[in-house]
């Protein structure tokens, strides 16, 4: 098994739950350690029970794992939901004065502090939290140093006296736990890698950055509206015009208009405001104006839970618009794919000059991870197509004024000229239109002319096919079990895979990160091996499994599904796996075991 | 809006002529609108490839089809949510937008105002002819109290809007009426809402001679009362340029209401612009911004 510590930080919104996770974050990040961070909040800013679980080891960290290590609740409604979730050696760091512990299972450290003893909570409000910190500290086998460098980053800006004091306080609870309670038997491992820490909307919009966006938009909407701040706040060092809109119809319009004049465009929401920009998406594909959307993904429907995570709009984004149109759809795997995918579908809509759309969800989007600089690469390869910016790139340009902006080529792509060339001039319409851009939808129709500019645009598809890879199978081929996900659940997917085969069931994996086009055949010649076939997937009716049957007509032998509004853990999924190899279901929709 | 206006050599109407002819009704308000948007582009002589016309759904919006610059032709009601996009990325393009009282003031209701508020540098026409013309003949957002028409047979009961005081009330920083009956006038009005700096509001009286047997040119010519002849009227005042849109009736004012040209346009107040149109600039991160976007995460 996986050699990680977990640390759950609960507490009411606003009571400064994020700020010990973020000291823990950078001390682990700085030790060389991966980190994945989960945080289950409710849809409340000031009061709502919120708890942060920060899980950190020498290994990649890819979900929030099954163990919590150490508890430390900041008030007694987070004792009372939590404390019952811990198992023999891990602890519970509290303040004595106000929290009552409750029975723990055997083998839990209760760790009280009597906080009012060791420090004057009148001068410092949050004194419960910086005594825990470094009283959990200790207790991980790390050195007082660390945290005294990051409390003086954490407040520098408060000046020396608030920096002493706090140093003081984190010290009186490193010094009591070194007294009072016992150590964790594993002191946390040291390394000398270098690791960023981002969450997935912040992925994204660097992602967007780094493929050379130059127009965003959006309205905010949670939990898309991370990479809306990300883009706000580096606008002006990155070169990018970022608008706030009226509502999401004005957003994917504004974003296609942008697009338009010849740069690159994107735009993110969720489900509710990628419902709103359906009709856009189809002029999008209409004008051959490409345009790169993001939906991050909370549980519907209509405004559903805003703060919790669900796969439940593949099938909006699949029918999203009316009509036959090319589109790209792909989700991205982990928040490090999250900056690695927004370079590669844009290369894709701007070559096949359509719509892209990127299928994340609040686990990623929220979610914080570790991820190597190296994969923040703000130089991947950039292809605009066949894209027309000054006149003189085109032979069919001002010399003989033949340039047609929806001529029928055989791969279905038209050269592109953006408005401003010289010698090029041309409208583009929602309506259909022949190669010259003139309507054929009122009094030139013409159904000849109709069913070639369907076929040249639906050719597009087949180019698009070959630009993008197949899925490949992770693990051994002739595995007792393939687990079959797509998106964000490749980590919880992956760790359940590594349980499975140290519990002696040999289990491997099919991820699914290209949704359109999907490569059937592809995934059908990988499945024809496999023994025992589950698709996992965190929606209520098997969407993917639907989609699957629907492109390949396979049938996979089980579902493990959930659609409570938090993610999987690996035990939920290793369970289910156990429970339907031995026959007893095909449909397994494990119970959420930590309540927010 | 003048931004990077270059003149072109010579212009002639026959430059402006679109691929194809309109196929508007014989006597549709339409024609002359196109007329005069075509007259004051050569009479500016804006090289027609530096010139976007986008429109959203309707007759009217048939307009980026029948004039030879750039266009778009959108969808209903969403003209100026594209026009302010592409404005941003090519502040140089000269952009018109061009659409009807039901695009514009009814599915675009949200986006007019907002492009009002926003002050984005383009001049947008509404062909108003109180109707639903492409849909055979339904009530519009300025169809009168009692109008009958297919959806409303009995008789209109609510009350239309008022274009030229939501402009006003929304912060348009030019505000004006035409009528498609008076070309000069007209051509005049369109001339200087595409060489105003920011958003130039053109409500145009262009009637259907279809659908709409009450707001006929007969109905109009009348009314119609140049705020141009008035010496005592001044453009600058907002307060007196609300009162006067109020008229409505035995008289009723057409001209420019309102003016002001102390505001930013949207893409002047934005420092990311100042390096040029951003379809022209670098679509890399410079290296060091890229590496300190990194290091804040470290």
């Amino acid at each position: 098994m996986k050699q990680t510590f977990a640390i759950a930080i609960g507490g009411a919104a606003g009571q400064g739950v994020a700020t010990p996770g973020d000291i823990f974050a950078k001390i682990f990040s700085r030790r060389g350690l991966n980190l994945n961070a989960y945080n289950a909040y409710q849809s409340i800013i000031r009061g709502g029970h919120t708890l942060l679980t920060i899980r950190t080891g020498r290994e990649k960290v890819t979900n929030m794992g099954d163990r919590i290590d150490l508890l430390i609740p900041l008030n007694q409604d987070t004792m009372d939901r939590h404390l019952k979730l811990l198992t023999g050696g891990a602890a519970c760091i509290y303040n004595a004065d106000t929290i009552k512990p409750g029975s723990a299972a055997d083998g839990v450290q209760l760790c009280p502090l009597p906080v009012s003893e060791l420090v004057d909570i009148k001068r410092n409000k949050v004194a419960q939290n910086t005594l825990a910190i470094g009283a959990g500290l200790h207790m991980m086998g790390i050195g007082f140093q660390a945290l005294e460098e990051v409390l003086q980053e954490q407040f520098r800006k408060k000046g020396d006296v608030v920096v002493a004091e706090n140093i003081g306080v984190a010290r009186a609870g490193y010094d009591y736990a070194a007294a009072r309670f016992t150590a964790f038997p594993n002191p946390l491992p040291k390394t000398d890698n270098r690791y960023a820490i981002l969450s997935g909307n912040a992925a994204m919009a660097m992602g967007g950055a780094a493929a050379g966006v130059k127009f965003y938009c959006a309205y905010p909407m949670s939990p898309s509206t991370g990479v809306l701040h990300w883009m706000a706040a580096h606008a002006r060092k990155a070169g990018i015009m970022v608008r706030q809109v009226e509502d999401e119809i004005g957003v994917i319009n504004m974003a296609i208009g942008a697009a338009h004049a010849g740069v690159r465009a994107m735009c993110a929401t969720s489900g509710g405001g990628f419902a709103l920009m359906s009709e856009g998406l189809g002029m999008s594909a209409m004008i051959e104006t490409p345009v790169v959307v993001i939906n991050c993904q909370r549980a519907g429907p209509s405004t559903g839970v805003p703060t919790k995570t669900e796969q439940g709009d593949l099938w909006q984004m699949l029918g999203a618009a009316f009509g036959d149109y090319p589109r790209v759809i792909a989700a991205p795997l982990d928040i490090g794919d999250c900056f690695k995918l927004i370079p590669e579908i844009f290369n894709i809509a701007d070559r096949f000059q359509c719509p892209g759309l990127v299928l994340c969800d609040l686990l990623l989007s929220e979610g914080r991870l570790s991820v190597h600089p190296k994969e923040l690469n703000f130089s991947p390869p950039i292809d605009r197509g066949e894209l027309i910016i000054t006149n003189g790139t085109s032979p069919e340009g001002v010399a003989n004024g033949g340039y047609k902006r929806y001529k029928i080529t055989d791969s279905g792509i038209s050269p592109r000229a953006i408005p401003g060339v010289p010698g090029h001039i041309h409208t583009v319409a929602t309506d259909e239109h022949m190669e010259n851009g003139v309507l054929i939808s009122d009094e030139f129709t013409n159904p000849v002319k109709r069913r070639a500019m369907m076929e040249k645009r639906m050719r597009k598809v087949a180019g698009i096919e070959s630009a993008v890879p197949r899925p490949v199978l992770l693990g051994k081929r002739d595995a007792e079990v393939t687990l079959i996900g797509w998106g964000s659940t490749k980590g919880v997917i992956e760790e359940s895979c590594e349980i499975l085969n140290e519990h002696g069931i040999s289990a491997n994996q099919l991820q699914i990160r290209w949704l359109v086009p999907l490569h059937g055949e592809a995934i059908l010649d990988i499945l024809k091996d496999s023994r025992h076939t589950i698709i996992v997937e965190n929606n209520y009716s098997g969407q993917f499994a639907r989609y699957l049957r629907s492109e390949t007509s396979f049938v996979p032998n089980g579902h493990i599904r959930k659609y409570d509004g938090e993610p999987f853990m690996p035990h939920h999924i290793v369970e289910a796996v156990k429970e339907q190899l031995a026959g007893k279901t095909k449909l397994s929709v494990p119970m959420h075991e930590i309540t927010v | 809006m003048a931004t990077g206006l270059q003149f072109a050599g010579e212009l002639t109407m026959a430059d402006l002529k679109g691929k194809v002819d309109p196929d508007w009704c014989p006597g549709c308000g339409d024609f002359g609108v196109l007329a005069a948007v075509q007259k004051a582009l050569v009479e500016l002589r804006i090289p027609t490839h530096n010139v976007v016309t986008i429109s959203g759904i309707g007759c009217s919006s048939n307009l980026p089809g029948y004039i030879n610059t750039y266009g778009m032709h959108t969808l209903h009601g969403r003209a100026l949510a594209v026009a302010t996009g592409l404005k941003l990325a090519n502040h140089e393009l000269t952009v018109l937008v061009t659409g009807g009282d039901g695009d514009g003031f009814g599915i675009g209701g949200n986006h007019f105002v907002h492009s009002m508020r926003r002050n984005v540098d383009l001049l947008y026409i509404v062909m108003d002819n109180q109707i639903y013309g492409l849909t055979t003949g339904q009530t519009s957002p300025t169809s009168r109290v009692g109008m009958k028409t297919k959806s409303m047979p009995f008789g209109n009961i609510e009350a239309p809007i008022n274009p030229i005081s939501l402009a006003l009330a929304a912060g348009a920083t030019f505000v004006a009426r035409g009528f498609s009956g008076e070309q000069k006038h007209l051509t005049e009005l369109i001339k200087q809402g595409i060489q105003h700096k920011g958003f130039s509001f053109l409500d145009v009286f262009s009637p259907c001679v279809t659908y709409n047997h009450d707001n006929t040119y007969q109905w109009f010519r009348p009314r119609v009362k140049k705020l141009e002849d008035d010496p005592a009227y001044d453009s600058s005042e907002w307060t007196a340029a609300m009162e006067k849109s109020r008229l409505w009736g035995d008289e009723i004012p057409i001209g420019k209401f309102f003016e002001r040209t102390d505001l930013p346009t949207l893409h002047g107040a934005e420092p990311v612009l100042n390096q040029g149109p951003l379809v022209h600039c670098d679509p890399r991160v410079p290296p060091d911004v890229a590496r300190s976007f990194i290091e804040e995460l470290m």
